[in-house]
């Protein structure tokens, strides 16, 4: 999620922990984020539409920096959340695909899973959908550091 | 002796471009909201922009730390390289007077590149102060451009981010329906 010193360590350690540190990042609050669910390495949080978020004033459509930040913040609960976590996490690399704009005035809804992780890395993995969920408006995939609790017993 | 050369038309007074450019870029990032809520401002020297994201607590992703969220990192090198790549569309169209700056506003800006993607690369945690970021246009065709930013903060070298994206380029009235250029 947020910082980028994969050196860095936070003490999470249980979903709990990571449900009250997520709802406890001033960026993410800012942005009116809510966490819905975030269990086993999966998270889902909502963004609502927001007037100051707009990047076309011409359409009404949010920015894609607030959909990078939607879905940066959602892919770092996931890495949070799972079970083998032993530390914090740390964004090193993230990509987002936009695949069409945001219906303007509609909730965005992302959801992240960690489709891997290794001793030292989770690879992550999210989709971003509005009120129709047919057709995502943006995808999302990412390298986290991760710090793995059991390190003799996965390969890296 | 050689002869004086030809008189040449007297350069605009500096006043006059100064004016004209800091007005089209006022207009370009001045009516996106989101520009406003990060708070980001471009700087601009010849057709040189250079952003800043100036620091502010509702910027922090880790509190521990505290170091900048991922998010807000991610979106201002998104912002910077599409009013660089707006910018570079527009430029040609004020300075031969296509386009008038001062009756430039949010229902009559021309359109802006739309994200296909962006990578970001997160380098090190972006610490609590300002940020600041340039972005460099490596391709920039009739349908498509690719575009590389850096960001940094006390260290010009040491960057703390960079990203590269593409974008679609706004279609633009009176273009010539030819091949890629």
């Amino acid at each position: 999620m947020a910082d980028a010193d994969p050196t860095e360590q936070s003490p999470a350690r249980s979903p709990d922990f990571a449900k009250q540190y997520i709802s406890a990042l001033p960026h993410a609050m800012a942005l009116g984020m809510e966490l819905v669910r975030i269990d086993n390495g999966e998270a889902e949080i909502t963004m609502p539409w927001d007037e100051r978020l707009v990047g076309d004033p011409r359409t009404g459509v949010i920015h894609g920096g607030a959909v990078s930040a939607l879905m940066d913040t959602c892919c770092g609960a996931a890495v949070m959340s799972h079970p083998d976590n032993a530390g914090g996490t740390a964004t090193m690399d993230l990509r987002i695909d936009y695949m069409r704009s945001a219906t303007p005035g509609q909730m965005i809804r992302a959801r992240a899973w960690c489709y891997h992780v290794t001793r030292n890395v989770a690879f992550v993995r999210a989709e971003a959908v509005d009120d129709d969920a047919t057709r995502p408006v943006a995808a999302a995939t990412g390298a986290f550091t991760f710090e793995h609790k059991t390190p003799s017993g996965v390969q890296a | 002796m050689n002869r004086p050369p030809p008189a040449r038309a007297r350069p605009e007074p500096v006043q006059v471009i100064k004016q004209r450019r800091d007005g089209a870029l006022a207009a370009l990032t001045g009516n996106v909201p989101y520009i406003g809520f990060l708070g980001i401002r471009f700087e601009r020297h010849g057709d040189e922009l250079t952003a800043t994201l100036p620091f502010s607590d509702m910027l922090i992703g880790n509190p521990l730390l505290p170091a900048l969220h991922g998010g807000a990192t991610a979106a201002f090198l998104e912002t910077t390289a599409i009013i660089e790549l707006a910018w570079a569309l527009l430029w040609p169209e004020f300075e031969a007077g296509r386009i008038d700056p001062t009756t430039l506003g949010p229902d009559t800006l021309p359109r802006l590149p739309k994200t296909v993607d962006f990578t970001v690369d997160y380098l090190r945690s972006g610490l609590p102060r300002d940020a600041y970021a340039r972005a460099r246009i490596n391709r920039s065709g009739r349908r498509y451009a690719s575009v590389h930013v850096e960001a940094w903060q006390d260290n010009r070298a040491r960057l703390f981010a960079q990203g590269t994206g593409h974008f679609i380029m706004p279609h633009r009235a009176g273009q010539a329906d030819a091949g890629d250029d």
